[in-house]
């Protein structure tokens, strides 16, 4: 499993984490190589949305044990921001609104902030407008929405392909989708699709965290994996996401290790 | 509330009321005379009063101010005067230096002959009967004695009357500078603008002021607005961090007459706006929208009313606060619904966003409702910064304080946005995100 002739964009062992309380993420691991798609599917509340904000820095959540590497480094030690600098990209399963901010302004602060941790110049203001406006015709949305504030008014649809146009612009190297299928038509998904698959390259790795196995006909992931109770319990390649769709997510969970109740946090009693 | 200050008010009225009446008309003198009573009578507002509970003008009442009757001759030159104006505003220019008309730093562009733009000392010089039937006929004396004072004090100040449909389409600029002084100064500026039937104006007043030192701008503007007619005001307060600022804007508004108000707050120690608004015109219509933002131990007070007594008026307010490090914010709002006012239609709301633990803010709404068939609605809220808006910024790479000044800066623009004159808002919108950012700066530096 580990990479003898590359070293792996991402490496988690033994990932723990809480949130209110609650122990979430329960020993899980999790190695992804430069230019793989892998899907992470699980059922409601199995844990994927912690996951992706844990990778992406949210301080709301307390990791309590294991370690991540990102490129060889430390990753848990670092900022949100630095993530997001160094290349992690999050498309949020629920985007934010942003009042008053337009979506080419906030890219373009994004873009340069980017830019400035790499030590190179700031993007001219015409140039921007020049790209986003080529990224944003790859994913149909309408050149409108870019001067509107960001993801307010936005159908849901159009905030999921917001969040695609942003990782377009950002080209990030480790890019993580949370759920950027839920809540759209067949069109929009083949378009949000396209636009991830123009996006596949050598150097970088995705994670598409999934909850359907119908996003996956569109992006054909390398490998599949099964989150359940917090812990990665099945691994295999693009056939396990249609076994999984056959056989539902109770399947997974008959030759899982049997799980604490999930309300409970897995701390002894003291 | 007896004070030093008051006594030294009082005590210098007479040698200036002998002083201007030299070239003012006579029926001002007994105007003077009665406000200067009345201010007697008042004294300085304490906090045992409604209206003064949250805003306390202690520090104005035990300041020994002066008054300055000779126009400076230091302190602001062109430069300092155009790094203060908008660029790209091409019209009239009228500055004030210490609360005199500065011929040399004003700027002025042909208008049509009727329309008057010029300074209200020349005005009641040279032909001060067609003020009369404006000029201390709405803001009141009786109950605040500031305006009590100003209307006692004033001397200088602006006078533009916009003839029967005339339209003036570029702004006039109001630009009152108060100068670097040894002593403590005090202004009493006073304007008067006439919007005469079916005519239209843009108006911009422009405060500001020297740094640390402590001074007083006690500003009156009478605004009448005309059946049809249709005026556009936007007030930029960007005094010195040491000033005392308390003004009042006082609008009538007959039959089917617009008015846009902006109040935008950034300056003073502590300052004080009132506005009030009288829809005494059946489909006259307001919006009044403000902003305030002040940091450190600022204290800004803005208290609105507005007077629904005719028809089929229409009133919509919109203030909005950012409140950092220990500053205070108070907002009251009130409207008055008559009972001949039917088919009112009123909208007040007032958001508040603090940044610092130490800051607070006060709101409230006051409705005072006679009529039966109207449509009332007001909300205020007070809040922090979204963390979720914040965690997604930061994961798309902005720092902290950038992701802070973004949202801050979203926050006020949707009252920067409102203000039509392209010049200004672009103009607010970089004073505005320069100060976020210097905020941010400052909090990181901690
Ligand atoms: N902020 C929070 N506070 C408390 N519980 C949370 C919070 N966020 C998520 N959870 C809980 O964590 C579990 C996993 O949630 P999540 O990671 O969102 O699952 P998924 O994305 O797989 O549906 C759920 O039981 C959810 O209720
Ligand atoms: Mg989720």
């Amino acid at each position: 499993m580990t990479g003898s002739k590359k070293k792996p964009i991402l490496e988690v062992r033994g990932l723990r984490a809480r949130v209110g309380g609650k122990e979430i993420l329960r020993g899980l691991d999790l190695t992804i190589q430069a230019g793989e798609v892998h899907a992470i599917m699980g059922p409601n509340g199995s844990g994927k949305s912690t996951l992706a904000n844990v990778l992406a820095g949210h301080e709301g959540y307390e990791v309590t044990g294991g370690q991540v590497m990102y490129r060889g480094k430390d990753l848990l030690s670092v900022s949100t921001e630095e993530r997001a600098r160094e290349g992690i990209f999050l498309a949020f399963q629920y985007p934010v609104e942003i009042p008053g901010i337009s979506t080419a302004y906030f890219l373009r602060a994004s873009l340069n902030s980017i830019l400035k941790h790499r030590g190179e110049e700031e993007i001219d203001p015409i140039d921007f407008l020049t790209l986003v406006k080529k990224k944003a015709k790859l994913v149909q949305m309408d050149q409108s929405l870019l001067n509107r504030p960001v993801n307010e008014g936005f159908s849901g649809g159009e905030k999921k392909r917001n969040e695609i146009l942003q990782m377009m612009v950002l080209e990030p190297r480790l890019a993580i989708l949370d759920e950027t299928d839920s809540g759209l038509d067949i069109d929009a998904l083949k378009i949000v699709a396209s636009g991830v698959n123009a996006m596949r390259d050598p150097e970088r790795a995705m994670i598409v965290v999934t909850h359907y196995q119908r996003l996956l006909t569109y992006i054909v992931p390398d490998r599949v994996h099964v989150l359940s109770h917090g812990r990665i319990v099945k691994s295999g390649g693009k056939e396990l996401a249609l076994e999984l769709e056959e056989k539902g997510y109770a399947w997974t969970e008959i030759d899982s290790p049997a799980p604490a109740a999930p309300t409970s946090p897995d701390v002894p009693a003291s | 509330m007896k004070s030093q200050g008051i006594d030294l008010f009082l005590s210098r009225f007479p040698a200036f009321d002998r002083e201007v009446a030299a070239y003012g008309p006579a029926w001002l003198r007994s105007i003077r005379r009665e406000a200067i009573a009345r201010f007697e009578a008042l004294g300085f507002p304490d906090s045992r009063q409604e209206a003064w509970r949250f805003t306390d003008v202690k520090p104005i009442a035990r300041t020994a101010f002066h008054l300055v009757t000779e126009p400076a001759s230091n302190g602001w030159d062109r430069a300092a005067v155009e790094r203060l104006a908008f660029p790209g505003v091409e019209g009239e220019r009228i500055v004030f230096l210490d609360g005199l008309y500065s011929p040399e730093l004003s700027h002025h562009c042909p208008v049509p002959d009727a329309v008057r733009i010029q300074s209200l000392a020349a005005a009641l010089k040279e032909d001060p009967e067609p003020l009369r039937p404006f000029l201390a006929r709405h803001a009141k004396v009786e109950e605040n004695p500031f305006v009590a004072l100003n209307t006692a004090y004033m001397r200088d100040g602006a006078y533009i009357r916009i003839p029967r449909g005339e339209q003036i389409r570029q702004a006039i600029h109001l630009l009152f500078l108060t100068t670097a002084a040894r002593r403590a100064v005090v202004t009493h500026p006073r304007i008067l603008i006439v919007a005469e039937e079916g005519s239209r104006a843009t108006v911009v007043e422009s405060f500001a002021g020297p740094g640390d030192q402590p001074y007083f701008t006690n500003a009156v503007t009478e605004i009448v607005v005309q059946g049809n007619a249709e005026l556009d005001h936007c007030k930029l307060q960007r005094e010195g961090r040491g000033a005392f600022h308390i003004a009042t804007i006082q609008a009538y508004q007959e039959r089917d007459s617009k008015v846009l108000s902006h109040s935008i707050s950034l300056g003073a120690r502590l300052a004080r706006n009132e506005l009030n608004f009288v829809l005494d015109g059946e489909g006259s219509e307001c919006t009044l929208n403000g902003l305030y933002m002040t940091t450190n131990r600022q204290h800004v007070d803005h208290h609105t009313l507005i007077d629904h007594a005719r028809p089929n008026s229409t009133s919509l307010e919109c203030y909005k606060g950012v409140l950092d490090e220990e500053s205070r914010g108070v907002f009251h709002g009130k409207i008055v619904v008559r009972k001949d006012a039917q088919k009112t239609n009123a909208r007040q709301s007032n958001k508040n966003l603090l940044l610092s633990e130490g800051a607070t803010v006060h709101t409230q709404p006051q409705l005072e409702i006679y009529a039966d068939d109207v449509k009332c609605a007001h909300g205020a809220t007070i809040g922090q910064l979204d963390e979720d808006s914040l965690y997604y910024l930061r994961t798309r790479g902005l720092g902290p304080a950038e992701a802070r000044t973004l949202l801050t800066y979203g926050f006020v623009r949707d009252i920067t946005e409102r203000i039509r004159i392209e010049p200004i808002r672009a103009k607010l919108e970089t004073l505005v995100l320069a100060r976020l950012r210097g905020a941010g700066r400052k909090r990181e530096g901690r």
